[in-house]
């Protein structure tokens, strides 16, 4: 998948979970600061990224993930 | 079907994601035979989701603890998918932030209810909308936190759990001539979603870890959902009103 690809998953899971406008979404944007999602979102959002993307993302990893490009660096590197 | 809870129909409220301890205890109970309907709050559609990650999908009930329409209808509503109940857990705690984190003296009344209101008196709210479904034999089992000290940061929540303790026993004494028995597991620190909306909850982890003589682990849900689970099976007939620690041993270590 491309970034652009991973970037449209994500706008789509962002819009169906928090609300976000499918627009907003770009690599730049922070989770909690630009689209305003709360900790449970994001929980839901993790969720719904692995079973859409076919991956594995740790607890532990979930902190690092501030950004959209941050999500799809993660997800294209545990794609591949 | 074979399992230690082979035939059983439990009912499991409190999973939020799958490091809930009540995603685990539906797992278990699954691989061991049991029938598993689930109740959700608040986020229904990550509740959804997470159900679908147990080894048979779980059907997913809407309950608000404090609504009271939700539990008059939850007999009805368990009834879509079972046709009684041996087993209710109890996996359900909330205090507002006011509570926690060190605020003890400071919160104000209207927080500390709402505190009780979900993680004390739903205990007993909860048996007895489960009661219609229930037989002599079943059985409802709770989570606690060692109540009997005082901890650093969990101020409010831990005088819930007093209450929660204490509700257990007479939970015991109303039910039990009824034939159901009613237990709490006392479990250790565990890293779920509740535990991380605690500010200053990594307080615990340390001496926790290091004190107990067996050892602690912080992310592994199964040894309290499986004590919960047990305490829900024919293995435990003759116990109620009983608190069983799942914490390492911790409790029973002054230093």
């Amino acid at each position: 998948m491309t970034r652009d690809e991973i970037v449209a998953g994500l706008a789509e899971i962002l819009e169906e979970v928090a609300g976000v406008n499918p627009d907003d979404v770009t690599e730049e944007k922070s989770f909690t600061e630009d689209l305003d999602v709360d900790s449970l979102s994001m929980v839901e959002v993790v969720v719904a990224a692995e079973e859409k993307f076919g991956v594995k993302i740790p607890d532990d990893e979930v902190q690092n993930l501030k950004t959209v490009g941050d999500a799809v660096s993660y997800i294209s590197k545990a794609q591949a | 079907m074979s399992g230690l809870l082979a035939g059983k129909r439990l009912l499991v409220t409190g999973v939020i994601t799958d490091q809930s301890i009540a995603f685990s205890i539906a797992r278990i109970a699954q691989e061991q035979g049991a029938q598993v309907v689930l109740t959700g709050f608040g986020r229904m559609s990550l509740v959804e989701r997470i159900a679908k990650r147990l080894p048979n999908e779980a059907p997913v009930i809407e309950l608000d603890v404090t609504n009271s329409e939700h539990l008059e209808g939850l007999a009805d509503r368990v009834r879509d998918h079972a046709d009684g109940l041996d087993g209710v857990v109890h996996s359900i705690g909330y205090a507002p932030q006011s509570c926690l984190g060190g605020g003890f003296l400071d919160a104000p009344w209207e927080d500390v209810a709402t505190a009780l209101h979900v993680s004390t008196y739903s205990y007993k709210s909860l048996a007895m909308a489960c009661l219609p479904l229930m037989s002599p034999g079943g059985a409802v089992v709770g989570l606690t936190f060692d109540a009997t000290q005082a901890w650093p940061v969990y101020d409010w929540m831990g005088v819930a759990k007093a209450g929660l303790e204490s509700a257990n026993r007479y939970l015991a004494m109303h039910l039990g001539p009824k034939g159901i028995r009613a237990n709490l597991v006392s479990a250790g620190p565990l890293r779920t979603m509740a535990a991380k909306s605690i500010p200053g909850f990594e307080q615990f982890e340390e001496a926790w870890t290091s004190r107990s003589p067996i050892g602690w682990s912080l992310t592994d849900q199964e040894p309290a959902a499986r004590a919960c689970l047990a305490l829900l099976s024919d293995w435990f007939p003759a116990t109620t009103g009983e608190i069983v620690h799942v914490d390492g041993g911790y409790h029973a270590i002054g230093a």
